[in-house]
């Protein structure tokens, strides 16, 4: 605090005492500072003003996106990247109301991030003035808690709430609503230094009972399998995770927001389950006899929306740190709440834990073998699927990348091997288009380090391509790989597959040439459409120091395999294009 | 079935609205909600009466614990508890009829709060199906108004087990 003192509203240090008086904005900006925020993502407007005129000092580092919906999304990418919470701001009205799908985007994700609204001044609130939405109420169901500030002596308490509910338990998205008065009215600072609120005391310490079950349920079965989700990479278990299934002799499943969670090259691992999952994923979950759930949700895309036929063999254990998941979707043998972490390092601990199954482990490895992923290669048009698997390659499955929703999504979670987590940044459970390139540009903000490439699709691209110009102004090395097929992909695989091949509106005919485009930000840009020109683009794209556009345009018409249609049986999976 | 939630909850602005667009999407038919202080500076008591089988209603009681402003959820359906609920009636009554109403309310343990030249007002307590018969037994002479307060309960207490 007292390194900040004399810059925050042009305060001299000896006039820093607890006597000195700060305005509602400088308090918020004092709070951030004393919660480490690096950076915050925002648009101004009306009633955020007084926020940015004490963000004028530069104290804190304020990156000025073209919508607000790119800016949280941003703030969720860098949250996701880091694990710190993402914060980001926006005016009251329509500032506030274009952050709703980030919002739902960081909360189905379990994304810690603390959104701060400007609202008209009290006095006026509930008057339809200018600007003036419910923001609390518009996004009731969609946050993990909102507050609206009314007394500026409330305001350093509220952030530290807000910090603390959304960084801890299962983390989600915190709404602060700070009327104008309030961000004008002058008090003193003062930062709590404890936090303790009545109703919010998440488990974090597994009940050893459910534990002793655990271990005893895994010395008799004879083919368990672990579903590993999210959850993991939240938790930050990735090494307990390994230590557990090594220990155990137990396979691992990952579900989409889980990759990463368990690296994609480990001899335990069968890859992705569900719609687009392996054959050795999905038949493993048919077969086995104790599926232990780990931080993840068994949700539709991985049950199928059938909790009846899904691994009906099975007892399940259910690791989660949210009590309500357990018993949501699927009925639980054994539940066990707590912190993914703390979970596995007890379910290690004393007695060493073995399962006795080498002829299992044995079946489902001769399973990931046998029918591996594929794909029909082809020399005359670029494959999707070989431009994934490209990236891959050249940058030895080290990167970040983000994604939106969508067939790229489901080509980047089968063909990018994750070998670590926090690498795979994707919409998964609210599935938004127009997510994946801000993300990026705040994953690459909290990541300077690493390489961070945004891959997308044509269509979501064109949702938030107006942050090209962060890109471009801050210079975000960020690399876009577009895969192009000018068609609304997955929209366009459904309706072939259940709507014979009535293609309603999933021609994206009219877009824009995305070079010129991208050019016309400053930023580099590349064409590929045969291998030799995409070999030669991603090489030079790669090299270049700044943010660069490869749009690689690919076969239209080609489907992600394997399919499970919802509702039908994991056993009952398409495996490829009866034509090819 | 019907279960009778008795939840726990700060007392601040916007918490009802938490607790109903919670219930809302998961498609939770509310009977009737009430709300007011409870016995600790701060927290208000609310009582909800919905339908659902155990599955719902154990979701349903996991999802309110969700909230922050949640503190306590009891489901009273699991223990012996007592439902009160206060209705207000206005029926028509003129000088002929008013006595006549007065001894219909009677058995019920109601009574006459208000009277007018063409009406009079009856309050009475009581559990739901109790305040339906009165309901019912009033109606031939022209109910006006309705007014209930929808049911509020608290779990009876084991060693005093009946009122």
């Amino acid at each position: 605090m007292g390194q900040t003192a004399t810059v925050l509203g042009g305060h001299t240090k000896s006039a820093e005492s607890p006597e000195t008086m700060y305005t509602g904005s400088e308090i918020l900006l004092r709070c951030l500072i004393e919660e480490q925020v690096e950076i915050l993502f925002g648009y101004p407007g009306g009633s955020v003003l007084p926020i940015y005129d004490s963000l004028y000092q530069g104290e804190l580092r304020h990156m000025l996106a073209r919508h607000e919906q790119g800016a949280i999304h941003a703030a969720d990418g860098y949250a996701r990247a880091t694990g710190n919470p993402g914060v980001v701001i926006a005016t009251s009205g329509p500032g506030a109301t274009n952050l709703v799908t980030g919002i739902a985007t960081a909360k189905m994700d379990s994304i810690p991030m603390v959104c701060i609204t400007g609202n008209v001044p009290q006095q006026l609130m509930g008057t339809d003035a200018f600007q003036e939405a419910d923001i609390m109420g518009i996004t009731m169901p969609i946050v993990k808690h909102s507050y609206l500030v009314t007394d500026v002596r409330d305001l350093p308490r509220i952030v530290k709430e807000a910090f603390h509910i959304a960084s801890t338990g299962r983390p989600g998205p915190v709404l602060i609503d700070i009327p104008k008065d309030v961000a004008n009215a002058k008090d003193k600072f003062h930062y709590p230094e404890a936090v303790s609120i009545r109703g919010y005391q998440p488990t974090s310490n597994p009940h050893p009972l459910q534990l002793a079950r655990l271990r005893k349920e895994i010395a008799e079965a004879k083919k368990p399998v672990i579903l590993a989700g999210g959850g993991v990479v939240i938790s930050g278990a990735e090494k307990e995770l390994m230590e557990f299934a090594e220990q155990a002799q137990i396979p691992v499943i990952t579900t989409l927001m889980g990759l990463g969670g368990f690296p994609g090259k480990h001899p335990l691992w069968l890859g992705m389950p569900g719609m687009h999952g392996t054959y050795a994923a999905n038949h493993a979950l048919l077969e086995t006899d104790l599926l232990i759930g780990i931080g993840a949700r068994f949700d539709d895309r991985v049950t199928m929306g059938r909790p009846d036929i899904f691994a009906t063999k099975a007892k399940i254990v259910h690791i989660d740190i949210d009590p309500a998941e357990i018993g949501k979707n699927v009925d639980t043998f054994i539940p066990i709440v707590g912190d993914v972490k703390k979970v596995l390092q007890g379910a290690v601990n004393d007695d060493l834990l073995r399962s006795d199954c080498a002829d299992w482990i044995d079946k489902v490895q001769g399973w990931y073998k046998s029918y591996p992923l594929q794909y029909q290669d082809s020399e005359e048009i670029l494959k999707p699927q070989w431009v994934i698997r490209h990236l891959y390659e050249t940058t030895g499955g080290d990167a970040i990348v983000t994604t939106d929703v969508g067939q790229h999504q489901m080509w980047v979670a089968q063909y990018f091997q994750f070998a670590q987590p926090r690498s795979l940044i994707t919409s998964g459970g609210l599935g938004t288009m127009g997510f994946g390139f801000p993300a990026a540009l705040g994953a690459q903000l909290g990541k300077q380090e690493r390489t961070v490439i945004s891959v997308i699709g044509d269509g979501g691209f064109q949702m938030t391509n107006q942050e090209l110009a962060i890109a471009s102004s801050a210079n975000i090395p960020v690399k876009v790989v577009i895969i192009n097929n000018q068609n609304l992909g997955m929209v366009r695989q459904w309706q072939e597959v259940f709507y014979k091949k009535r293609y309603c509106d999933v021609d994206l005919s009219g877009s824009p040439d995305f070079v010129k485009l991208t050019e016309a930000y400053g930023v580099k840009a590349w064409r590929a459409t045969t291998k030799e020109e995409a070999i030669h683009a991603w090489a030079e794209a790669l090299a270049h120091p700044g943010p660069a556009i490869v749009d690689f345009w690919v076969a239209p018409e080609e489907n992600v395999f394997p399919m499970v249609a919802p509702g039908k049986g994991l056993d009952e999976m398409i495996m490829g294009d009866e034509e090819e | 079935m019907r279960h009778v939630l008795s939840v726990l909850v700060n007392d601040q602005p916007r918490v009802l609205a938490r607790v109903t667009t919670l219930l809302g999407p998961r498609n939770f038919n509310i009977e009737s909600i009430s709300v007011g202080e409870s016995e600790v500076e701060g927290l208000s008591r609310m009582v909800i009466v919905t339908h659902g089988d155990e599955w719902a209603m154990e979701q349903v009681q996991k999802q309110l614990y969700k909230l922050v402003d949640v503190i306590k959820v009891n489901d009273l359906s699991d223990h012996p508890a007592v439902e009160r609920e206060l209705l207000l009636i206005k029926v028509g009554a003129g000088p002929t009829t008013r006595m006549e109403i007065s001894g219909v309310v009677e058995p019920f343990r109601a009574s006459v709060v208000d009277v007018g030249p063409n009406s009079m007002m009856v309050q009475a307590t009581g559990e739901r199906a109790k305040l339906d018969v009165l309901i019912e037994l009033l109606r031939p002479y022209g109910i006006k108004e309705i007014a209930r307060t929808g049911v509020t309960a608290l779990s009876r207490s084991m060693a005093h087990a009946s009122v």
